[in-house]
């Protein structure tokens, strides 16, 4: 009787040529694959965004004010807090949004260690909070970038006499206009990422919720979701390096 | 209400999360050593650097620890780790190419 039981979970973990390559289930492996393809890409546009800013000239030592002709420096640009209007507070706001998404990755580690001990009730405790801190993320990168958009009270004074305000993709008061176009296209593809992470933890939530990792015996939904929670953190950790730290 | 839970014999064992904890304490205090030298130090290449450098450690902590990289067979773990030097070959290329469109402009 005790064979019969046993077999069945270890032929689970076969692929289906017999073996199980490199000690991982099919779905790991090929996530894993998944997040290095998506990790050249990320590569490939922040590397992009290197080329530019050394193609352009850089802030002048000891100068106040945007302009189109050189490259703006992250903590002029963003200096600016929800509430606290007209302070100046370089950094702090985006700090706080780098704080929550690895806040939400300590959540999500908590949920898959809570799988293996087969706790649904943790881990729809850790679940939760992970969509909490992906929600809170995606919220603040909202007003991150309508502030963005709507720009600073005194707008940048432009050579012909024109006074303009906020970025778009026809102007941008903060420097180059490539400035503006690689910041909305660099957050917002990241941003994207965080939105798929947080319908995508919603659903293995629900799945527990619905008993179907119970049924199943385990849970490496959660772990295989898990990883790309956290790739969406470690990108964010090289976002806010290379556009908000230097 | 968990505790109930937890104890019921046989079933559900206790969190062992020290370990996690541990790692989400060192990215909380790169995290605030960053701000330090954000706001202390002067611009230029030995603070990039230094940015660039911790960027590393807590990329590592995620990867290795969060993403339980470290843990796995190491032919998955080269499978992973050395596609990556192609990222390194294509920065040091690009930003020199940079470099040399802004001084024939």
């Amino acid at each position: 009787m005790a064979t019969v039981a046993v077999s069945p979970t270890n032929d689970d973990k076969l692929w289906n040529g017999g073996v199980e390559p490199l000690k991982a289930s099919y779905g790991k492996l090929m996530m894993w694959f998944f997040l290095l393809s998506d990790a050249f890409t990320f590569s490939a546009l922040l590397i992009t965004y290197g080329l530019i800013r050394f193609a352009h000239k850089s802030w002048p030592v000891g100068a106040e004010v945007f302009s189109p002709e050189y490259w703006p420096i992250p903590e002029k640009v963003f200096n600016a807090m929800p509430f606290l209007h007209g302070y100046d507070l370089p950094l702090v706001f985006v700090g706080i949004m780098t704080f929550i998404l690895i806040m939400s990755s300590v959540t999500m580690v908590l949920a898959v260690e809570a799988g293996h001990r087969m706790d649904k009730a943790d881990v729809q405790k850790w679940l939760l909070w992970t969509i909490v801190g992906g929600a809170a993320f995606v919220g603040c990168q909202a007003w991150e970038w309508t502030h963005f958009i709507h720009g600073t009270d005194e707008g940048t004074l432009l050579a012909n006499g024109q006074r303009i305000f906020g970025a778009s993709l026809a102007q941008n008061q903060y420097g180059p206009m490539l400035f503006a176009d690689l910041f909305f296209f660099i957050t917002g593809f990241h941003g994207t990422h965080v939105l798929s992470g947080v319908i995508l933890n919603f659903l293995i939530f629900y799945n527990t919720t619905m008993d179907v990792y119970q049924k199943r015996g385990h849970y490496e939904m959660i772990e295989k979701i898990g990883l790309y929670w956290h790739f969406v953190d470690l990108v964010w950790v090289f976002v806010f390096t290379f556009f908000y730290l230097v | 209400m968990e505790h109930t839970v937890s104890h019921t014999p046989g079933e559900i064992a206790k969190p062992n999360t020290a370990h996690i904890w541990r790692t989400f304490w060192i990215m909380a205090a790169i995290t605030a050593l960053e701000f330090v030298i954000a706001f202390l130090m002067a611009s230029g290449p030995l603070k990039v650097s230094i940015f660039v450098g911790l960027t590393v450690v807590k990329a590592f902590y995620i990867v290795a620890e969060f993403m339980h990289l470290k843990y796995e067979v190491k032919a998955l773990m080269f499978s992973i780790l050395l596609p990556l030097l192609f990222v390194i070959w294509f920065l040091v290329a690009m930003i020199s190419e940079g470099g040399s469109i802004y001084s024939v402009r």
